[in-house]
């Protein structure tokens, strides 16, 4: 099969969740074919790669490195460089607080208190249960809403810290809880 | 267009070759912008900002080495708003780096320190705030990493990458939490040659070769053990230079004295077996072209390679590891004295293996890891002790209390210590393929190899990659199969050099038999444990002293050296029998490079 644009079938929902360990290497490898004759692509590289695992383990980064050709040290360099490339298991939702000025001076500093206290998890950080993703927006261009919150895609406005249980309860988990993910081995 | 530019730097007019930075065109005007990053022809990416000059018509300042310098340009770099910019930026990385300078090995040959003294920095403005966590990374039998020392300049990012194109270390994450480290380990299990180039360019202590001065410096005061001290042929020609002579300063025999002064039992020449190398690496060549040339096997492999570099091997290891078995299996000259003085000498001293210490100098870091690796025990125990590298050795003769330049010449010990010129040139990239060429043909046609000065034209050099094809004439009757024969031969240093021309060989572009690399720009005169700094203006100095000595020697050539002939007789029998196979020649092993 020869894709189409790469980033655009990567972007389209790949049900990758549902694929083996060994599938999404294949998916990545179809992917990491077209680009290893167009030096540049890395970071579109990495942005597929995140796409089809969730996030960036390190024989996924070894293993873009392999089929780039590119060192691995200068990988890992872009990867860590980005802050929408994780490098740790991200959760299933992500919660996005806005601290730009107007949301901080409207009260954003307290939401994030409110949210780091229930959640148990600094910023840029993920829950045990595997749930959530906490993580700090500067701004989010929607100033007039202020303070903004970010759950995944949804935007919720004027946040008053006694609200946070419910955006939290919108995502909560499913009655079945999820096993941890097993950690990731690089396929050849 | 014309070919040069027209500009005001601090209200001085310059004319300047297009292409010509604001860097170089004030140095024209005998104007020296600080710089700290900035390592011509390593290093040229603006990072530090420390060269920062002020543009009329530009609203920010901009950095001078990577500025081009264009007609009509007004340049400021002693304007208030330039210096003041300057000091900040430099104190500020100051802020960051652990200023225990008393303990550190680069006190008084820091740039950082150099640089605080040309800006007039003599307080710290800034309240310490070091940011990210101190790490020392101790993995690697050749280097060690100290993050704490590290200024972030990445000149070392750039020698690895662009250069060596290893790219070990990269800088990774960002901000004040950024470092420079290898992708998920230590230095000691990434992908890393060990080379040494990242330690030659920094400009303070962040990476530096593993220290052997200490264990040297305890076993020379153990009565029980018998320490001998082998240098490589660079030495002669770099280690003055870490004692206030110029480069180029050829000094053999204060060398000599200056270790048997410091109390090792025995000073002998990795010269030695530099000859010994030749006697095995010649014939095995012949031994292989015999096979592929006279019987027509196709299976042998050719081009052969040389294995003197560990640098070199261990990159082959990584990215090339179908070509090792081209590799000669020769051992370097190091590991061969090595392996020969706890053999042959330590029986001829009564001695057993384990009561012997053998030291080496080396103008190399890769020689540390090449000393531990575990084929190298063919003696019983490790062949070679520890390895200290030219600036190493430089240390140890200043804490010596000795007047390096003013020492009196000695001569090296026997039996391992006379050599021929073709050793000497073991240090400059060519110089193994010539000192080959002038044995091998010597063999096999029983004349003289046919150049003046018995220098083969266009071999010896520090850049590119060099072509040379020798067509054996005339030959003895045992290398008839030989007659009319062109033997094609390459010769490059520096490891971006090999990549380009392993790819043109593993995709058959090109066809040799015999092909030298050594891993450093330059060969081992340009070794990652010289003294610094190592500019190619250096290196030439260097390479033409090394010349000097080979040609002052009265014999040029390895099989002429009567000490060679000794040990045939005495201890191994002939050149590649099966004793010198035991304990001269070794293996290679394939290696991931990711």
């Amino acid at each position: 099969m020869t894709p189409g644009n790469p980033l655009k079938i990567a972007a389209q929902g790949c049900h990758c969740e549902e694929l083996s360990e060994e599938q999404k290497f294949e998916r990545l490898d179809e992917i990491l074919a077209i680009y290893r004759e167009q030096p540049g692509s890395l970071i579109n590289c990495l942005y597929v790669a995140q796409t089809i695992f969730g996030h960036l383990p390190d024989p996924v980064l070894a293993h873009v490195a392999r089929r780039l050709g590119v060192p691995t040290a200068r990988v890992t360099g872009v990867a860590s460089f980005y802050s929408f490339f994780s490098r740790q298991p991200r959760g299933r939702h992500t919660i996005k607080v806005c601290l730009g000025t107007a949301c901080y001076v409207r009260g954003g500093r307290e939401i994030m208190e409110v949210l780091v206290r229930d959640l148990g998890i600094k910023a840029g950080e993920t829950t045990e249960d595997g749930q959530y993703t906490l993580e700090v927006v500067r701004c989010v261009g929607a100033c007039a809403l202020a303070p903004v919150v970010l759950g995944d895609d949804e935007t919720f406005r004027r946040v008053r810290p006694t609200k946070v249980s419910e955006i939290l309860a919108r995502f909560a988990p499913s009655a079945t809880p999820s096993a941890a993910p097993a950690p990731v081995k690089e396929v050849v | 267009m014309s070919d040069t530019v027209k500009l005001t730097i601090d209200h001085m007019d310059v004319e300047v070759p297009r292409g010509t930075t604001v860097l170089e065109a004030a140095r024209e005007l005998g104007l020296r912008i600080p710089t700290l990053c900035h390592l011509e022809g390593v290093h040229q990416q603006g990072v530090c900002r420390v060269c920062v000059v002020e543009l009329e018509g530009r609203p920010n300042l901009l950095a001078s080495c990577v500025l081009e310098a264009a007609n009509g340009m007004r340049v400021r770099t002693n304007s208030m708003r330039v210096l003041r910019a300057r000091n900040t930026v430099f104190e500020l990385m100051l802020s960051d780096h652990h200023k225990d300078c008393l303990g550190c090995d680069r006190n008084t040959d820091c740039e950082l320190q150099e640089l605080a003294m040309h800006l007039g920095v003599d307080a710290e403005r800034f309240a310490e705030d070091l940011a990210a966590p101190r790490m020392l990374d101790i993995s690697s039998q050749s280097l060690v990493r100290d993050s704490g020392k590290c200024i972030l300049c990445r000149r070392c990012v750039s020698v690895c990458e662009q250069v060596q194109t290893v790219g070990t270390i990269g800088v990774q994450e960002r901000g004040s939490a950024s470092s420079v480290a290898p992708a998920f380990v230590g230095l000691g299990d990434a992908v890393c040659v060990n080379c040494g180039q990242c330690a030659a360019v920094c400009p303070v202590n962040a990476i530096f070769e593993r220290d052997h001065v200490h264990p040297v410096e305890e076993a020379i005061i153990d009565p029980a053990k018998h320490v001998v001290v082998q240098t490589a042929p660079a030495i002669r020609a770099a280690i003055g230079e870490t004692q206030g002579m110029p480069a180029g300063s050829l000094v053999t025999g204060q060398l000599v004295t200056a270790l048997k002064m410091m109390g090792f039992d025995a000073v002998f020449d990795t010269n030695w077996s530099a000859d010994l190398t030749i006697l095995e690496e010649g014939m095995e060549l012949l031994a292989r072209l015999k096979r592929a040339v006279a019987d027509g096997d196709s299976s042998v492999a050719l081009p052969m390679m040389t294995s003197c570099s560990p640098g070199w091997v261990k990159f082959l290891e990584h990215f090339y590891p179908d070509l090792t078995d081209n590799l000669s299996t020769a051992k370097s000259p190091q590991q061969m004295l090595g392996t020969v003085i706890k053999t042959y000498y330590a029986q001829n001293l009564g001695l057993q293996p384990e009561d012997i210490v053998v030291v080496s100098v080396m103008p190399c870091t890769a020689k540390k890891f090449e000393a531990s690796r575990p084929e190298m025990t063919d003696s019983g125990v490790r062949d070679v002790d520890y390895v200290v590298t030219t600036r190493e050795l430089g240390r140890m003769i200043r804490k010596n209390g000795l007047d390096f330049a003013n020492l009196p010449a000695g001569e090296f010990d026997d039996p391992l210590g006379r050599s021929s010129g073709a050793a000497d040139i073991f240090a400059n990239s060519g110089g193994v393929m010539e000192a080959a060429l002038r044995t091998v043909h010597e063999v096999v046609t029983g004349r003289e190899l046919p150049f003046a000065n018995l220098h083969v034209t266009d071999l010896m050099d520090i850049e590119g990659v060099r072509e040379v094809a020798v067509t054996f004439e005339d030959v003895t009757e045992d290398y008839s199969w030989l007659e009319g024969v062109t033997a094609k031969l390459a010769v490059t240093s520096g490891l971006g050099n090999a990549r380009e021309l392993m790819d043109r060989v593993s995709s058959g572009q090109a066809e040799y038999h015999f092909i030298e690399v050594m891993g450093c720009p330059g060969g081992c005169i340009g070794g990652g444990g010289q003294p610094r700094p190592t500019t190619d203006a250096v290196r030439r100095q260097r390479f033409a002293a090394i010349c000097a000595e080979d040609e002052g020697k009265p014999l040029r050539k390895s099989h002429e050296n009567p000490l060679i002939d000794r040990i045939y007789a005495d201890f191994l029998g002939e050149p590649n029998s099966h004793k010198a196979h035991e304990l001269l020649h070794t293996h290679y092993v394939a290696r991931d490079a990711y």
